[in-house]
């Protein structure tokens, strides 16, 4: 069996998962990394995007929209505004979050306005794409 | 005095608005449970948030971001954080008393002090009062979720960071106890850090990426995000707590009510009876 090592996945609303994993890979701000047993103690943002952790030898894959990790010797963190398995996604809400942003995109606004639009956009896209996957 | 059927009417009529006081009362009780939940909840995620701005702002200078840097205060903000609904005591009168007091001893560094009111309450009494309010946010906490709060607080930066305003604070209820709340008035932006922990990031040296400055550029706004957040929180547990303890009350009073005015009900029942039996006695005596 493969060396684990301690992921907590935090959100404001709550604990989203404390166990052992072999592996992780998530979204950073420069690009997808991977995190295994003994990384060196790194810190990072995370974009929208999809966290797969390998537990077990088995896949399983989280829709988060943004946020941090950091990785030290004793445990992995991420620090997520939003993070779901993909088993757990509102498809319905996503797509009626896709459906708002599409026509909220679609009118002409202020900069920031249509900034945090497109943000949202994003965020439904990608969790579409990630409840495909549970 | 007031007649039986009177009496009785009135019995009747305090009798049904205990029912609702009653009802209301388990109902915010239930609401106040969930919303402890809630904040027990959200504190792993605030404690870390917490820790990693200590480390990250130890190692870099804090005028270099825009959310640390102290500007002077010539355009002020103020965020008042009440309840939509009524019927939870002092709740909303006590925050508003704190608001009005807070804009009165600023006004002297900005007489023009912009609110962005939370709550119908606080909504209603500002808008029809000369104060200058810039936002109103309405029936928040009938769903609320950290995407309420994530969005707010991304407002709130952008007032700061567009030069809107140079110094906001946030007037809100803290949770204490479901009996009592405290009313915190602090400062939300620019964001005061807490002593940056020197021990504890000396023994790693963290690699961040790209560097530790880009890192907290994309923390801060999470921290101003959760703070919001926290402070719906708290509000909102305090209100439910508020509410349940002022519901208790009435629902104890129209107890009270109704036991003093069953007392007079039977007395006055118990002088019809006499003034009957009187009205017989001589009756019969007047026939011997």
């Amino acid at each position: 069996m493969a060396e684990t090592f301690q992921l907590d996945i935090v959100t404001p609303e709550g604990l989203v998962f404390s166990e052992s994993i072999e592996y992780l890979r998530a979204p950073g701000s420069e690009g997808s990394f991977g995190v295994l047993v003994g990384h060196t103690p790194f810190m990072t943002s995370l974009n929208v995007g999809e966290v797969v952790v390998t537990q077990n030898g088995k896949e399983r894959h989280l829709a988060t929209s943004g946020g941090f990790v950091e990785v030290n010797p004793q445990q992995t963190v991420i620090l997520a505004q939003t993070a779901e398995f993909a088993e757990n996604i509102d498809l319905e809400r996503a797509k009626s979050a896709l459906e708002r942003a599409k026509e909220r995109l679609a009118v002409k606004q202020a900069e920031a306005d249509h900034q945090r639009a497109e943000a949202a956009l994003i965020r439904a896209i990608n969790r579409i794409k990630i409840a495909g996957r549970g | 005095m007031p007649s039986l059927k009177q009496i009785k009417r009135r019995i009747t009529s305090i009798k049904s608005t205990q029912q609702i006081t009653r009802a209301m009362k388990m109902v915010a009780a239930a609401k106040l449970r969930r919303a402890q939940d809630n904040i027990i909840k959200a504190r792993p995620y605030s404690h870390k948030l917490r820790e990693v701005i200590r480390e990250l702002s130890g190692r870099c200078d804090r005028s270099m971001h825009p959310l640390l840097a102290l500007r002077e205060p010539e355009k002020i903000g103020i965020v008042v954080v009440s309840a939509d609904r009524g019927f939870c005591g002092s709740f909303n009168t006590n925050i508003i008393k704190a608001a009005v007091k807070e804009v009165k001893s600023l006004q002297d560094i900005d007489p023009t002090i912009q609110l962005v009111t939370i709550g119908r309450k606080a909504s209603d009494f500002f808008r029809k009062r000369d104060y200058l309010v810039l936002q109103a946010h309405n029936n928040l906490f009938q769903d609320l979720h950290f995407g309420v709060a994530a969005s707010l607080g991304e407002q709130i930066i952008d007032f700061y960071t567009s030069d809107k305003l140079d110094r906001i604070y946030v007037v809100y209820n803290e949770f204490k106890s479901a009996i009592q709340q405290n009313i915190i008035v602090e400062q939300l932006l620019p964001i005061i850090p807490e002593d940056a922990d020197v021990d504890a990031g000396a023994s790693i040296e963290n690699l961040y990426e790209p560097d530790a400055l880009t890192v907290l550029s994309g923390v801060l706004p999470l921290y101003i995000n959760n703070q919001m957040w926290r402070i719906f929180l708290e509000s909102n547990a305090a209100e439910h707590g508020a509410r349940m303890t002022a519901m208790e009350n009435a629902t104890k009073n129209a107890g009270e009510l109704i036991d003093s005015l069953t007392l007079q009900y039977n007395k006055a029942r118990q002088a019809a009876i006499t003034k009957e039996l009187l009205d017989i006695v001589s009756g019969a005596e007047g026939m011997k």
